[in-house]
């Protein structure tokens, strides 16, 4: 399902701050309906490049678009039309499910009864139905991660940011956050994914590898393999940070 | 709109799930109030007094009676000789000793001069001028009635009248002031922490990502807030009129605009806080040493301004309470209007889109 057609454009992005270069002329588009991954170790600039995306900073230079809009002048609009999920935990601890539920829908303006469809399909999908009316603290955190990736693909946006999503969880738990990851992609929304784990980046359609800043090497898993003679995504890495 | 209200229901839940955030809310202004009200009382009322009778004339005992059916004393100790006096004061047992001297009556008929020694513990000073002064109204009072039937009193005579509080009411000090310090606690405090909150848990950024405007999201944090400050300085204002009879001379509307000026301003400068700091705990640490503190010690709400040193009249100077309560003073018991307090109400306006300002500036750069 993936085309050629951008839903992000990047372009000569530099970020500053003060002498500090955290993202140094970055390049590159991800295209609808791809799992793009962003690896590079911690510092390497990946949070920063995100949070521009997003709108929550402001770059220094260079020309972006999200989602046809522009990065600079149009953020309100690039804020309706995507996800959020960052890596810090992301839904309210003091609240249900159902109540983070709407409260999300609410702020994402959807209609109610859409919300509640959605909420239906998505907590039956989940198997989180019967609580429904639990805290979210009482909740353990691999369902909590579910949930908050569920709850930011809610009102259908067109790419969803996930900042190293699955931090602190134990390798199943990973593969079936990967699994709802996968479902997202099939409903047509692009996936927008930073991590540190090598395995995930093997999950990915594109990876692109940043380290002090700058983008090293961006291709699909298997060019970058073959490119760099090495088994896994682990030894490209580790070839490539040499 | 609809964003807004949704907002508007989270914040809601937030305030009534967090048992913290309650008993800051409604358990800090009730027991300020008891405290104030009940406890720090700076009111004479049964004071523990001996009176040594040297002359038990007619006019002594009459005298003794009067002090002590006033309510404010009671006899607790009849010392037999002067080598009891210090050990009474020393085991606590009376705090004034009144010592009529020998032929009082008679002295004072003849010279107009009648000797009455007054021994006072001063190891609490404030308590001891008080009691003094206390004794010293009701004697004068009591010769004042007795000598202008047939002539005179000697001497010159004082009449003293304590304008706008005659009765000397604790309340009516601490009431107006105690209005300016839960409201900087509820408002400022409260909103330091609750911004602060979202922060630390990282579900600020998430905000930041979505479509609610940065303005909707502190508006939101913000409104719960003021309308739960609004509810406590009714509260306060009413239990004080009702309960401690402190009353609203002034135009009432007139007081209600002022203090929502100091609630606007006490949101402000929750607001100015929490871009300053990243976990509720330090908001809190800031809030309470900041704001609380200062807003007790400094307002003039116990000391008055002008009888501190400069240095920390200047630091007074930069407490919003310190305008506040005087704009409470002056409209709750002198009858005040606009007239008197503008420059109070421009200060605390000023102070107001100061903060505004700061806090627009901070969060630009936090953007950037």
């Amino acid at each position: 399902m993936i085309t050629r057609e951008p839903v992000i454009t990047v372009k000569n992005m530099v970020k500053k701050f003060g002498n500090f270069i955290a993202n140094d002329n970055l390049n590159f588009e991800v295209y609808k309906g791809e799992i793009f991954g962003f690896i590079g170790a911690n510092g390497a600039g990946k949070t920063t490049a995100i949070r521009i995306l997003c709108g929550l900073s402001t770059p220094t230079s260079g020309e972006m678009k999200v989602a046809g809009y522009d990065v600079f002048r149009q953020t309100e609009k690039i804020k309706q039309n995507i996800g959020y999920m960052s890596q810090k935990f992301s839904l309210y601890e003091d609240l249900t499910v159902y109540e983070n539920i709407r409260f999300y829908g609410g702020v994402y303006g959807m209609k109610i009864a859409e919300r509640k469809a959605r909420t239906k399909e998505m907590l039956d999908r989940l198997g989180l139905t019967a609580y429904e009316n639990r805290k979210i603290g009482d909740l353990p955190l691999g369902w909590k991660q579910k949930l908050a990736f569920s709850i930011a693909i809610l009102h259908n946006p067109k790419i969803v940011f996930l900042d190293e999503p699955t931090g602190g969880v134990d390798p199943i738990t990973r593969r079936q956050f990967w699994n709802l990851i996968y479902e997202a992609i099939e409903k047509g929304i692009t996936v927008f994914v930073t991590t540190h784990y090598m395995d995930e980046a093997e999950y990915c359609d594109r990876v692109s590898i940043m380290a002090d800043g700058k983008i090293v090497a961006l291709d699909t898993p298997e060019n970058l393999k073959k490119q760099y003679d090495a088994a896994n995504m682990d030894e490209v890495f580790l070839k490539i940070a040499r | 709109m609809n964003r807004f209200l949704a907002f508007l229901r989270k914040e809601f839940y937030h305030i009534f799930r967090d048992p913290r955030t309650l008993v800051i809310l409604f358990g800090i202004p009730i027991a300020q109030l008891m405290l104030f009200g009940y406890v720090m009382t700076n009111e004479v009322r049964n004071v523990k007094i001996a009176i040594v009778d040297h002359s038990k004339d007619d006019l002594s005992k009459r005298l003794s009676q009067k002090l002590l059916s006033s309510g404010f004393f009671q006899l607790s100790a009849i010392p037999s000789s002067e080598k009891d006096y210090e050990s009474l004061f020393r085991s606590g047992t009376v705090k004034e000793i009144i010592v009529f001297e020998p032929d009082f009556a008679i002295n004072l008929m003849k010279t107009g001069k009648g000797g009455i020694q007054v021994i006072a513990d001063a190891s609490e000073p404030n308590a001891a001028q008080l009691i003094v002064n206390y004794t010293t109204a009701i004697t004068n009072n009591f010769i004042r009635e007795e000598f202008t039937k047939d002539q005179p009193p000697a001497g010159i005579n004082i009449k003293v009248r304590m304008l706008f509080n005659e009765n000397m009411r604790d309340a009516y000090n601490f009431i107006p002031g105690l209005i300016a310090v839960i409201l900087m606690l509820i408002s400022a405090m409260m909103t330091a922490i609750t911004i602060a909150r979202e922060k630390e848990m990282g579900t600020m950024e998430i905000l930041l990502a979505s479509p609610l405007k940065p303005i909707q999201i502190i508006l939101g944090k913000v409104v719960p807030y003021m309308i739960l400050s609004i509810v406590s300085a009714l509260v306060v204002l009413a239990l004080g009129m009702i309960v401690f009879k402190v009353p609203v001379i002034g135009s009432f509307t007139l007081l209600l605009a002022e203090i929502l000026l100091y609630i606007f301003l006490a949101l402000t400068l929750g607001i100015l806080i929490s871009t300053f700091v990243d976990s509720q705990l330090t908001a809190m640490a800031i809030s309470g040493f900041v704001l609380m503190l200062p807003s007790i010690l400094l307002s003039g709400f116990i000391f008055p301004v002008k009888n501190m040193p400069i240095a920390l009249q200047i630091v007074a100077n930069l407490m919003p309470p310190r305008w506040f309560i005087e704009i409470n003073r002056t409209v709750m018991l002198k009858g005040g209007g606009l007239n008197e307090i503008w420059p109070n109400t421009l200060v605390l306006a000023g102070m107001s889109v100061l903060f505004i300002f700061i806090s627009i500036r901070k969060f630009k750069i936090r953007l950037q």
